[in-house]
């Protein structure tokens, strides 16, 4: 029901992204979305990959600070109140979102959140209720 | 201008070394008998008080060191019973705890006359009302200059550190005529009444005494132009007694040093041997007229030169040069003395490792103090609001120890220089 999601710390430095991807890149990892959560001092790079526990070792080898968090994907129709609607459905339900990011998927009329919320069984039932399509790893690592 | 005390302040020297060598007699025979730190000190060199005659005997006596009072937290070095003291104050330890000084009745009219002393070398009189924005509390520099400005029977206004709006009203309200503060504070103060277009003619500050930090003799000008004032120096540390060990007179060439209360020594670091007139080496004190707390020979770990050589002002006491470093890694933070091993005591009680970097600046005037801490496994975690909080915990242990706000910024493990060797520490990026 969850999924993996890589967290990064990252200093606000210039090229630090593109030496911290290229980490992942080398290893043959490819990113299937990412998001950063930034304050004047720090940053944190989420992503989600294909091969989490081994974007894991190499990340952590190179000397950075990584933790993995089970998150939520969900699928959503893709149309005008999509979003809001899934929303309210979680709202409802008095589930809070600590952060979530979303993308398109290559068929036409999905798009996918990735979660994190207080209560993961709380907005999973509340999810499946509204008829959202809750993604495991395997169908998300291989989008 | 206003010498206090003439009989003492111009002296001869052959009076001011009896007066000397009768009072460091009398402490000595005080650390002797009531301090057993001392006792157990004396004995293993071999010295009774009976070998102290004279004050050139002084060379025969042991050091103190700032982790004697540490080691004897908080009174152990108290030669009076709780009974006979009247008040203690404490500064920055060099780790998390603080180091504790005491006075007897006796010792704070010592302290008080010492600033009073101070106050009158800036022409100041009874008639004067005395604006003290130095911080009230554990820390020396508030109730040192209050006492003065009492005791030389001045009107004291404690307005204490902050709020700068009201600092400024209260200097056009209350008539203030001499303002005691950190010269960074004062700078800021001139400035905010210049960026707020008040004239200098709604305010009588006539003087300035400014301690606590390093400043310039450029930034006295500023602060001389900006405040309409002449400004004053003035030196001291809470285990001598406070702000009034030495002052500044009109003539602005060295501090005045009460050396009938606190006998001055310069030594070379290295050696612990006097060094001559003139040469910069570690300035020791030995608190001769006092009671609760008798330091023999305490290292101030300040560096500076001292000279005996009268002053034009009329004073025969020694005067010190400006403090031009530290023999130790002592930084000085808006007036707030801090030892980076008091950060590295934090950051282990918070479970944190010991990598760090201290990055000192003024900005605006004001010192800032941001503390670079690596982001370790432990402590990271994939929402702001955990490292949000994790900064903010440690900066709230930071103050509680330091007394002085940290800025924490983490930055990625790794980066920071190891604990092992001489890491670099600190950058202090002030130009003072």
């Amino acid at each position: 029901m969850y999924i993996k999601q890589l967290s990064v710390f990252v200093e606000n430095k210039s090229g630090r992204l593109a030496e911290i991807t290229s980490i992942i890149a080398n290893a043959g990892i490819d990113i299937r979305a990412l998001s950063i959560a930034d304050t004047t001092d720090f940053g944190i790079l989420r992503l989600v990959v294909n091969k989490p526990d081994e974007a894991e070792q190499v990340l952590k080898a190179a000397g950075l600070t990584v933790s993995l968090t089970n998150v939520i994907a969900v699928g959503i129709p893709d149309r005008p109140g999509g979003f809001a609607e899934t929303m309210t459905a979680i709202a409802d339900k008095d589930v809070g979102v600590e952060y979530m990011y979303a993308f398109i998927s290559r068929d036409s009329d999905r798009a996918y959140l990735i979660m994190r919320v207080i209560d993961n069984e709380k907005a999973i039932s509340a999810l499946q209720a509204h008829g959202c399509d809750i993604l495991d790893g395997n169908s998300i690592y291989k989008l | 201008m206003g010498i206090l005390k003439p009989e003492i302040e111009c002296a001869s020297r052959e009076d001011m070394k009896a007066l000397q060598s009768a009072r460091l007699k009398k402490m000595v025979e005080n650390a002797y008998n009531n301090v057993p730190f001392y006792k157990q000190k004396l004995d293993e060199l071999g010295i009774s008080p009976a070998d102290i005659n004279s004050i050139d005997d002084i060379t025969k006596l042991p050091f103190t060191l700032k982790t004697d009072l540490r080691d004897n937290y908080p009174y152990g070095l108290f030669a009076v019973p709780m009974t006979d003291l009247v008040r203690v104050h404490a500064s920055s330890g060099t780790t998390g705890k603080q180091t504790v000084v005491g006075y007897t009745k006796k010792d704070i009219d010592v302290w008080s006359e010492s600033a009073a002393r101070a106050i009158a070398a800036t022409g100041g009189t009874k008639d004067d009302i005395v604006h003290v924005s130095y911080g009230y509390g554990l820390f020396t520099g508030g109730l040192g200059l209050h006492y003065g400005a009492e005791y030389l029977g001045a009107t004291a206004i404690p307005v204490s550190t902050g709020n700068t709006s009201r600092q400024i009203q209260i200097f056009q309200d209350f008539g203030s005529t001499v303002l005691c503060c950190t010269p960074s504070y004062a700078l800021y103060l001139g400035e905010s009444i210049r960026d707020a277009g008040i004239s200098l003619d709604t305010i009588k500050l006539r003087a300035g005494i400014f301690g606590a930090e390093p400043w310039t003799d450029a930034m006295r000008k500023q602060i001389e132009t900006l405040l309409g004032i002449e400004a004053y120096d003035i030196y001291g540390l809470s285990e001598i007694a406070g702000p009034g060990v030495s002052f500044d007179c009109e003539c602005h060439n060295g501090m005045h040093v009460n050396e009938d209360y606190f006998y001055p020594e310069v030594i070379d670091p290295e050696t612990l041997e006097p060094v001559p007139d003139g040469t910069v080496g570690e300035l020791v004190f030995t608190c001769i007229g006092k009671e609760a707390l008798p330091l023999i020979r305490y290292r101030t770990r300040d560096l500076c030169s001292i000279t005996h050589e009268k002053c034009a002002c009329g004073r025969t006491t020694v005067r010190m040069s400006k403090p031009v470093g530290r023999s130790d890694d002592m930084l000085i933070i808006r007036g707030v003395n801090v030892f980076p091993s008091q950060i590295e005591h934090v950051l282990l009680q918070q479970g944190m490792e010991p990598n760090y970097l201290i990055i000192v600046d003024r900005v605006n005037n004001l010192d800032t103090l941001t503390v670079e801490v690596e982001m370790a496994q432990n402590t990271f975690s994939d929402t702001i609001k955990d490292l949000e909080t994790a900064k903010k915990k440690l900066e709230a242990a930071m103050q509680n120890t330091l007394n002085v706000h940290a800025h924490i910024k983490f930055v990625e493990y790794g980066t920071l220089p190891r604990s092992e060797g001489k890491a670099k520490r600190v950058i202090d990026k002030r130009k003072i």
